[in-house]
């Protein structure tokens, strides 16, 4: 237990100190053992409880308590305070009724509270945690020199307040591994209600009126998520009692959903899903390193957390059905509209948000099947979707643009980034790596469970392909010859992209490792069954991985008895190779540009439909449980 | 051991074959276009002649891919003859022919990138179909694997006109054939010039000929399926489908992408999916 709430508390304690750290090399040391710290506890949390089943631990948390209720308090002046400077009276008012609701629950009812069991740890906690403490960590360590570029190089005319950006990083790690270990659900949401205003504050780190806004938005709609945590809360007090988690979900499993339903609701909003996407795609204003952190290790991943520790509770029932269907729609229609993406850091935020989808899809289903599926996707996703995130950081901080098209002949200019760009993209959507592992297994759990579900994941897996494919392709084309632009990267930025490739590869080839020791327990503490892949499967995948990794050694034959001559061009070539003689005698320069389809997949034309269905799923969602 | 040997059999077989069928093809072309045609080995001749000759690159990493493409069509394929899962049979089709859009990417001449493209366009759109494929397998038969399907009483056909139909549909595409042929195809009236096959020559397009024969063995092997139940009945339903393809190839003039993506995309959800509810429902 030790070991739980050194892992809530280190963080923040690190946070505050980093606030005081004027030096900047000071600081830069501070992170960085910080977050091996962080990466050594969460694994050594693994070691310790390998064995171990489910585990509930008490405390005596009166102290504990007050000093929340506290912090929420200023926190909500806080919130109180800005919405109304800023003209916001949405966030002004959603705060306000969350306040005035605690207030009264507090009041009337905090002495009667008995909480059993105030933290829990399982195996799915366990692999929360190894990937906040691990991949979280990465991205405050890349954010060391990111930042420093940011400030010296991109936005000079932003005061430089990397203190405060640190400080807010741990603060978000500290809140996330709070979710994770919480089994009071007050306390949970105290938790959650932090990330919801760090990622505020993150978002908005620019000051630009758009970052302004943007942020604004995700308040928003992370408030009304907490707005109707809050009430699930109380619903769940009010009527049966009790306000710890497990006991929620077991509550859950004999029909009272209606708690159930509210707090996935609360995940809906946190993981972005439709309708309330928006804030996720408009959170990309902020660094790089803030997108990693939301997108892949925090923030949305809270979301699926908890109602993915519902899941057992859902399946079978209408609210499961519900969840399954917004899930399945959000993954297909963003899948489409990230065809028509060309902005790298939107493509990657509707892929993230597909992915949730997927998750919420597995959720919403309920089998063992499904649950083993979505722990899959939780894992590679996060790795993969950091590794992304960083990579395209680096390469707009290097090639000042970060627009797909921009980014031909990368495999030139920056050969290293964008190798750990490539394993990256395959690995989010190509046999044999962790992706494709993933959905092949929600796609057999939604075969099993209803395969009309399954349809959802066929079409959109197929957008999925065309839009990675073709930003891959982009990358390795080459039509002028740029120089090195890799020089003077700092280790601090690098050495996080090195360790994140390793993991996407490494991941796949320890899949049946992970499933073994981790997913699979947890899957059988639930359901008394679990199920593994074949072996014939692994070793054909494992065979797969062998054959794909021995691609880079055909570079041994580079230019080996092979004529070079110029791309055909008509038979008009003149000049350089990348030129034609066009009408009336012009020179024209050669231009490739990859299809975006606009016309059929435009986000402003799906994006509604997407919203559209969804609303409708939630307002049914709240009709059926108020029959 | 009979696994060894249905795969020794499939990479030896396959290509000769293929080959074969594909000499027929030109051959049987030719008559519709009331000309004599070349020999039914000609392809092979083709092939040999193409080994003989120089190659030559824009960028000189773009043969790597084509091998790889071939190298994962031949595991495809032999993933898939001695009856392995299905889905992953799918899977390792796709990684194979992306190492292939991947190599008229990295030759990075204007021609070569729109046949990548319209490539993709096609995966985008027969994907789906393929997988729904095996989802109706499985709903028929219980089981991923090819060898239960195969062993499965009574012919599949019967559960699965609608998928069978719409995989005939884009049946097409994986031959590069009319009116489907816009990444690339053998005909000289192609507007891309070669399309996505431009700058390969020598041996890589040799490469790519071959894989083509393994590819389509492969697929005809999907039509078999369908008809698995008798051996018979099940080999002359997939040269009839073979010939089907042929005369729609001389019948049909290419579409535009656009046609070609949301028409399959139509076809699949009516066709596929419709096929998929209905047995839902009648299996409930």
């Amino acid at each position: 237990m030790n070991l739980l709430i050194f892992l809530i508390a280190f963080p923040a304690l690190t946070a505050f100190v980093l606030l005081f750290l004027k030096n900047d090399k000071i600081r830069a040391i501070t992170i960085t053992s910080a977050a091996a710290i962080l990466s050594i506890s969460s694994i050594a949390l693994l070691i310790i409880n390998f064995h171990q089943e489910i585990q509930y631990f008490s405390l005596e948390t009166h102290y504990i308590d007050k000093a929340m209720f506290f912090i929420e308090v200023l926190l909500t002046i806080y919130i109180f305070y800005i919405g109304w400077k800023y003209k916001k009276y949405i966030v002004s008012g959603l705060i306000s009724v969350q306040f005035l609701i605690m207030a009264f629950f507090e009041t009337k009812y905090n002495r009667d509270i008995i909480v059993e069991h105030v933290l829990l740890v399982d195996k799915f906690s366990i692999i929360m945690a190894i990937i906040i403490g691990v991949i979280g960590s990465l991205t405050c360590i890349y954010a060391i020199g990111y930042m420093k570029d940011y400030h010296s190089e991109h936005h000079k005319a932003l005061k430089d307040n990397r203190r405060f950006f640190s400080f807010l990083m741990f603060i978000f790690l500290s809140a996330m591994f709070g979710i994770i270990f919480s089994n009071n659900l007050l306390w949970l949401y105290f938790f959650w209600e932090i990330t919801t205003l760090s990622s505020f504050l993150l978002i908005g780190y620019n000051k630009t009126p758009e970052a302004r806004n943007n942020a604004f938005r995700a308040l928003e709609f992370n408030l009304l998520g907490g707005l109707a945590f809050l009430i699930g809360i109380i619903y769940l007090y009010r009527f049966y009692g009790v306000v710890e988690l497990d006991k929620a979900i077991y509550l859950g499993k004999l029909g009272a959903l209606v708690p159930a339903a509210l707090i996935s609701f609360a995940g809906l909003t946190k993981s972005a899903q439709m309708p309330f996407s928006s804030w996720l795609l408009g959170a990309m204003v902020a660094p790089t390193p803030v997108s990693a952190l939301l997108h892949s290790s925090t923030m949305v991943k809270a979301g699926v957390y908890i109602i993915l520790r519902f899941a057992s509770a859902l399946q079978g029932t209408v609210l499961g059905l519900i969840l399954a269907l917004i899930g399945g729609t959000t993954f297909l229609v963003t899948s489409l509209i990230a065809i028509s993406q060309s902005d790298a850091k939107k493509a990657l935020a509707y892929s993230t948000i597909a992915n949730l989808g997927l998750i919420v899809l597995c959720a919403g289903v309920g089998t063992y099947e499904a649950l083993w599926a979505a722990m899959l996707l939780i894992i590679f996703h996060a790795v993969t979707k950091c590794l992304l995130f960083l990579c395209v950081g680096a390469v707009e901080h290097r090639i000042h643009s970060r627009d797909i098209e921009d980014m031909s002949g990368l495999i030139i200019s920056m050969p290293k980034i964008s190798i750990m760009m490539q394993i990256g993209m395959v690995g989010m959507f190509l046999a044999p790596f962790g992706m494709l592992i993933s959905k092949w297994a929600v796609l057999k759990a939604l075969v099993d469970f209803n395969p009309l579900l399954a349809v959802f994941v066929i079409f959109g897996s197929s957008a999925t392909l065309f839009f990675w494919v073709k930003w891959l392709g982009k990358i390795i084309t080459v039509v002028n010859q740029e120089y090195d632009l890799e020089e003077g990267m700092n280790k601090t930025e690098t050495v996080p992209l090195y360790i994140l490739a390793f993991l996407t590869i490494g991941l796949c080839g320890l899949f049946p490792l992970v499933s073994t020791a981790l997913i699979q327990p947890y899957v059988m503490e639930i359901y008394g069954m679990t199920l593994a892949m074949s072996q014939g499967n692994i070793v054909i995948m494992t065979i797969m991985l062998a054959m794909v990794m021995l691609f880079p050694l055909s570079f041994i034959n580079y230019g080996k008895r092979v004529k070079v001559v110029d791309a055909y061009l008509g038979g008009a070539n003149i000049e350089t190779g990348t030129r034609f003689r066009g009408a009336a005698g012009s020179v024209k320069d050669m231009a490739m540009k990859n299809y975006y389809m606009e016309k059929y997949f435009g986000e402003k034309r799906l994006y509604r439909f997407g919203v559209l269905f969804c609303f409708i799923f939630i307002i049914s969602m709240f009709m059926v449980l108020v029959k | 051991m009979k696994t060894f040997l249905m795969i020794l059999a499939y990479i030896i077989f396959a290509p000769v074959l293929g080959a074969v069928l594909s000499g027929l093809d030109r051959r049987v072309t030719a008559r519709m276009q009331s000309r004599v045609g070349p020999p039914i080995l000609q392809p092979i001749y083709d092939v040999l002649k193409l080994i003989q000759k120089d190659s030559l690159v824009v960028r000189r990493s773009q043969n790597f891919y084509v091998a790889f493409f071939l190298v994962f069509i031949i595991f495809t394929g032999s993933l898939f003859f001695s009856g392995k899962d299905l889905l992953l049979v799918i899977f390792a089709l796709t990684l194979a022919d992306i190492f292939f859009v991947l190599g008229g990417y990295k030759a990075s001449s204007p021609y070569s990138i729109i046949g990548a493209h319209r490539s993709l366009i096609q995966m985008m759109a027969y994907e789906p179909i393929i997988i729904l494929v095996a989802v109706g397998m499985y709903m028929v038969t219980k089981s991923f694997y090819v060898a239960d399907i195969v062993s499965h009483p009574g012919q599949i056909f019967y559960h699965l006109p609608g998928i069978f139909f719409s995989f005939l549909y884009i049946l097409a595409m994986k031959f590069s054939k009319s009116p489907f042929d816009l990444a690339y195809s053998h005909h000289a009236h192609q507007e891309l010039v070669k399309g996505l096959t431009t700058e390969f020559s020598g041996k890589s397009l040799a490469m790519i000929e071959v894989a083509h024969w393994y590819e389509n063995m492969l697929m005809l092997g999907f039509v078999w399926l369908f008809f698995a139940d008798n051996i018979l009945v099940g080999a002359a339903l997939t040269l009839a489908v073979y010939f089907f393809i042929i005369l729609v190839d001389n019948v049909f003039a290419r579409v535009k992408w656009e046609m070609a993506l949301m028409s399959s995309l139509l076809v699949g959800l009516l066709l596929g999916v419709g096929n998929i509810i209905v047995l839902f429902f009648i299996r409930r």
